[in-house]
C-alpha cells in the first residue's frame, strides 16, 4: 500500500502534531525564566539549577531507582520461569489457575492491585516502605514480562532444545546454551519494559509506600496536584530526553542489526 | 525436582501477592468498620479455636454492598466511569484508527520510524504526560492563549477541571494502544482484495468500508478493549484533568480509603468495579482468541 492520499498525509500529520506537542511545549517552557508557567519572559536554565540542588527530588530519584532496578530484576527471573513452564511445560495440577493468575493483572485496575497489596502488607504486620513497594512491582511486572518472553518462546524451533538434549546436553545445559540466547533479546525487553513500568507507576507506589520512602511519581503527583510549575517542568524535560535516547537508540541497534543479519544471510547464499 | 522448583516459585509468589491480597479485599468487603486498628471488625481470631472461626463469620454480611445501592453517590459514578470510558473509547477510535491507516499506506521504509514515533510516547511517563495538558487547558494555558491571539475566541474557555479535560486526558495517554492494533491488522490486509472491488465497479470509498474496516475489525476489537478496560478504572487522569466535579470510580474508591480511611466500602467498592470489568475482560479474551486461531 504506498499510495499515500492527501487524507492520508492530513491524518498522519494531525496526529503526529497532536502527540507530540504538548510534551514539545512542556519543553519548551522549562526554560522559560518566569516563575508563571504560560507567560514568557526569556530563556533561562535556572529551573534545572533548582532542581539538582532539591534534596526531596534527587532523594525520591534515588528510591524510585533502587525500586525499579530489584524489582525488574525479580520480576524478569520469575516472568521468565513463568513463560518457560507454561510455554514448554507439561501439564501440570491448577496450570489453568496459574496462566489466569498470570493474565489477571494485566487487565486489573491499578487501585485495586494497590489496594488488595497495601491489605495483605498490613495483615501480615510487614512496614511499609523500599520492600513493599519492591513486592508490589514485581507482582504485576514479571506478568507483563512473562507474556513478552513466552510470545517469543511460542515462535521458536522446539527441535534446536530437542537437539542439544540428544546431543548430551542436562535440561539445564540446553536451556543455558541453547534457549537463553535465542530468547535474550524478548527477555532484555521485558526487563526494560518492567523497569519503565515500575519508575511510571503512582497508584500502586502510593497505596505501598510508607512516609520515609516517597518514590518519585508521588512526589511528582503531590506538587502537580497544586497546578503546573517550572521546576516540574524540567524535571519532565529530563525524562523525556532519557526515554527519547534511549528508544532511538535502541531501534538503531536493532536496525542495525538486522542489516547484518540479512548481510550473512547473503554471504551464506553466495557460499 | 527442578522442574518443581521451576514452577513452584513463581506460583507461589503469584498466589501470596495476587491471590492471597483478593481473597482479603473479598473479606474485608464483608467487615463493618470499626474504630480500631486494622478499621474494620470482625478480626479472624484462630486462639479462640472453633467457635472463634464461628464468630467470624457470624460478622460478615452484605452491608456494604447494600450501602452501594443506596447513596446516589456510587451508583454515579459507575455510570459516569462508564459513560466516560465509552465516549473516551469511540474518541480514541476515531482518532486513531486514520493514523493506523495512514501508516499502513505510507512507503515501505517510513514504517519503521512511524511505528518508533507511536512507541516513543509510551515509554515516557504516564504522569508527565497527563501533566503537560494542565499547562494547555487551563484559564491562562497555552490554548486559550493561542486561541485569544487568533480572534476565534473573546474570553478564555474552562476546560481543565472539566469532563471534556478528561476526555482530552484519555484519548491522548491511550491513543498508541489504539493505533498499534488496528495497524496491525491493516498492515496484513491484501492489496489485491481492494483492487479487485475497485475493478468490480466499487468506488475508493465504498470498497473501503466493504473491504478495509470489516477485515481490520479484529484490530478494532482489541484497541477498543485496551482503552476501555483501563479508562474504567482509572484515577491519575480524573484527578489531575478532572476537578472535583468528575465523578469517577477509581477517584471514589482512592478517596474511600485514604480520605473517609472506610476500609469495608472501599474493598466493596473494587469488588463491584472488578465485577463490572469481567464482561469486557472476557469479550476481550475471546477476541484474541479468535484472532489467534484466524492467523494460524
Amino acid at each position: 500500500m504506498n499510495r499515500l492520499s492527501w487524507f492520508n498525509t492530513v491524518s498522519l500529520t494531525v496526529g503526529f502534531a497532536f502527540l507530540y506537542i504538548p510534551m514539545l511545549i512542556l519543553v519548551i517552557y522549562s526554560f522559560n525564566a518566569s516563575k508563571l508557567v504560560t507567560v514568557w519572559a526569556g530563556f533561562s536554565t535556572k529551573w534545572y539549577g533548582e532542581l539538582v540542588r532539591n534534596e526531596a527530588f534527587l532523594d525520591a530519584a534515588w528510591v524510585t531507582l533502587k525500586v525499579a532496578v530489584f524489582s525488574s530484576s525479580i520480576a524478569t527471573v520469575l516472568g521468565t520461569m513463568a513463560a518457560y513452564v507454561l510455554v514448554r511445560g507439561r501439564r501440570f495440577f491448577g496450570r489453568t489457575l496459574f496462566s489466569g493468575m498470570i493474565y489477571a493483572p494485566l487487565v486489573m485496575p491499578e487501585v485495586i492491585t494497590g489496594l488488595s497489596l497495601l491489605l495483605l502488607f498490613i495483615g501480615i504486620g510487614l512496614d511499609r516502605g523500599v520492600l513493599t513497594i519492591v513486592l508490589a512491582h514485581t507482582t504485576f511486572s514479571m506478568c507483563y514480562v512473562s507474556v513478552v518472553v513466552s510470545s517469543r518462546l511460542a515462535t521458536f524451533d522446539k527441535s534446536l532444545e530437542e537437539a542439544a538434549l540428544d546431543l548430551g546436553c542436562s535440561p539445564a545445559q540446553a536451556f543455558r546454551l541453547v534457549t537463553l540466547p535465542i530468547i535474550a533479546p524478548a527477555v532484555i525487553s521485558g526487563w526494560l519494559l518492567a523497569f519503565t513500568l515500575s519508575l511510571d507507576d503512582l497508584v500502586i507506589a502510593s497505596f505501598t509506600a510508607g512516609p520515609s520512602s516517597t518514590t518519585l511519581p508521588i512526589k511528582i503527583f503531590s506538587s502537580i496536584r497544586l497546578g503546573v510549575s517550572p521546576e516540574i517542568n524540567a524535571l519532565s524535560t529530563v525524562m523525556i530526553a532519557i526515554v527519547a535516547v534511549g528508544v532511538i537508540s535502541a531501534s538503531l541497534i536493532s536496525k542495525r542489526n538486522l542489516v547484518r543479519q540479512q548481510q550473512d544471510e547473503q554471504a551464506a547464499a553466495r557460499a | 525436582m527442578r522442574r518443581f522448583l521451576l514452577i513452584a516459585v513463581p506460583y507461589l509468589w503469584l498466589l501470596a501477592l495476587f491471590l492471597v491480597p483478593f481473597a482479603i479485599v473479598l473479606k474485608i468487603s464483608l467487615s463493618d468498620i470499626a474504630l480500631a486498628i486494622p478499621p474494620y471488625t470482625p478480626t479472624l481470631d484462630f486462639s479462640a479455636g472453633w467457635a472463634g472461626i464461628k464468630a467470624f463469620f457470624a460478622g460478615l454480611d452484605f452491608e456494604n454492598f447494600v450501602w452501594l445501592t443506596q447513596d446516589d453517590l456510587y451508583w454515579k459514578a459507575y455510570l459516569s466511569s462508564l459513560g466516560i470510558a465509552a465516549l473516551s473509547t469511540v474518541l480514541t477510535l476515531a482518532i486513531g484508527y486514520p493514523i493506523a491507516y495512514g501508516m499502513a499506506r505510507a512507503p515501505e521504509e517510513w514504517r519503521p520510524t512511524l511505528m518508533m514515533l507511536i512507541i516513543l510516547p509510551f515509554w515516557t511517563s504516564f504522569l508527565i504526560r497527563v501533566y503537560s495538558w494542565m499547562g494547555i487547558l487551563s484559564q491562562e494555558g497555552f490554548l486559550n492563549q493561542f486561541l485569544l491571539w487568533t480572534g476565534i475566541i473573546g474570553e478564555p474557555l474552562i476546560i481543565l477541571n472539566t469532563k471534556i479535560a478528561v476526555y482530552i486526558g484519555i484519548v491522548y495517554t491511550y491513543l498508541p494502544f489504539m493505533i498499534l492494533p488496528i495497524y496491525a491488522a491493516l498492515d496484513r490486509l491484501d492489496e489485491s482484495l481492494i483492487e479487485a472491488a475497485e475493478d468490480l465497479g466499487c468506488s475508493r470509498l465504498s470498497a473501503f468500508w466493504l473491504i478495509t474496516v470489516p477485515l481490520s475489525r479484529n484490530g478494532i476489537a482489541a484497541g477498543c478493549f485496551l482503552v476501555f478496560i483501563p479508562a474504567l478504572g482509572e484515577f491519575v487522569i480524573p484527578s489531575l484533568l478532572g476537578g472535583s466535579g468528575t465523578l469517577m470510580i477509581g477517584k471514589v474508591l482512592w478517596e474511600e480509603f485514604f480520605s473517609n480511611r472506610d476500609w469495608p466500602v472501599a474493598s466493596a467498592v473494587a469488588i463491584v468495579l472488578l465485577a463490572i470489568l469481567v464482561i469486557p475482560i472476557v469479550l476481550f479474551q475471546r477476541n484474541q482468541q479468535k484472532q489467534a486461531e484466524a492467523e494460524q
